[in-house]
């Protein structure tokens, strides 16, 4: 079973990467973009019947930090 | 007095916190590895290095807050024995919860290596007493991720409690209202960005740093 977590750093958050990326996009032309954000994407493979709610404590124990990040869980179907 | 430096995989400047804390006070320190999960009986201070544990893999500080010791630090904290921690020491205590808020890649993304004017905010604690208060102090910073964020409520509790025992004088990461340093409520945990164990002796050009070791010695001893 595999699942994806997503972590996001949380509205209002100075985000200096995200602003650098944005800079750079705007180097190469693209003026569209409004604003960037950058996060992480986190793939675990996991044994069958894990819980959300232990995908969702290894979350606030490891995978994020709260003070400053949010994360969201995406269960995948296995191909 | 009985110290400990904590020494995990990508520390680099354990060595250098050793040397301080022992010119200090006389006593080398127990360097203690990561995987151990007690404090030697009676160490009376507690100190976490600077450098890169685990590569600052996921994010700076965030599995070393995890090891083993850590638990032994955070319950040696919870009986008030004195813990310091150095740059990704600072990084740690803040993974780990024994110290609020987190730090962030620099505003300006580049590593910052120099020394630093820092504004003594609060000389009356157990790690600022040598210092007087307002002093401004210069000590080397050298750090990637050294921008201290945490909510506008933290912050200001922060500064009501007279927490923040070090600030920038300068610009150097982006830091929220410049904070270089804060203590634990109960004045027990220090971390600060910059590295008062590279400025102790003549040879470093700087002798800032030697009085937050020797005012710790003073007040703990």
């Amino acid at each position: 079973m595999k699942a994806r977590v997503f972590v996001t750093l949380k509205p209002g958050v100075l985000d200096p990467q995200g602003k650098a990326i944005h800079h750079a996009l705007e180097g190469l032309g693209f003026a569209g973009v409004q604003d960037v954000r950058a996060g992480k994407l986190i793939e675990l493979d996991l044994a069958e019947g894990t819980s959300d709610e232990e995908i969702a404590d290894m979350c606030r124990k490891l995978l994020a930090n709260t003070v400053i990040e949010n994360f969201r869980i995406e269960r995948l179907q296995d191909a | 007095m009985k110290s400990a430096v904590i020494v995990f995989p990508g520390s680099n400047c354990d060595r250098d916190l050793k040397v301080a804390i022992e010119m200090v006070t006389g006593h080398a320190p127990e360097m203690v590895w990561h995987k151990d999960s007690e404090l030697p009986a009676g160490t009376g201070l507690v100190a976490i290095p600077g450098g890169f544990s685990y590569g600052d893999y996921l994010r700076s500080g965030a599995m070393a807050a995890r090891s083993p010791i850590m638990r032994a630090v955070s319950e040696a904290a919870g009986r008030g024995v004195p813990v310091l921690g150095i740059c990704n020491g600072f990084q740690m205590l803040t993974e780990a919860g024994l110290l609020p808020g987190a730090l962030m890649r620099n505003a300006g993304l580049s590593f910052v290596s120099r020394p630093v004017s820092l504004t003594v905010e609060n000389a009356q604690s157990l790690f600022t007493a040598r210092y007087k208060q307002g002093e401004v102090i210069s000590i080397p910073v050298a750090h990637h991720d050294g921008n201290y964020q945490a909510d506008g409520e933290t912050l200001d509790r922060l500064e009501g409690e007279g927490r923040i025992a070090f600030r920038y004088a300068e610009s150097v990461n982006g830091s929220a209202r410049d904070i270089a340093g804060i203590i634990n409520d109960a004045g027990n945990v220090l971390g600060m960005m910059p590295h008062p164990e590279r400025a102790m002796e003549p040879a470093h050009g700087n002798l800032d740093g030697r009085r937050l070791f020797e005012g710790l010695l003073e007040t703990v001893a």
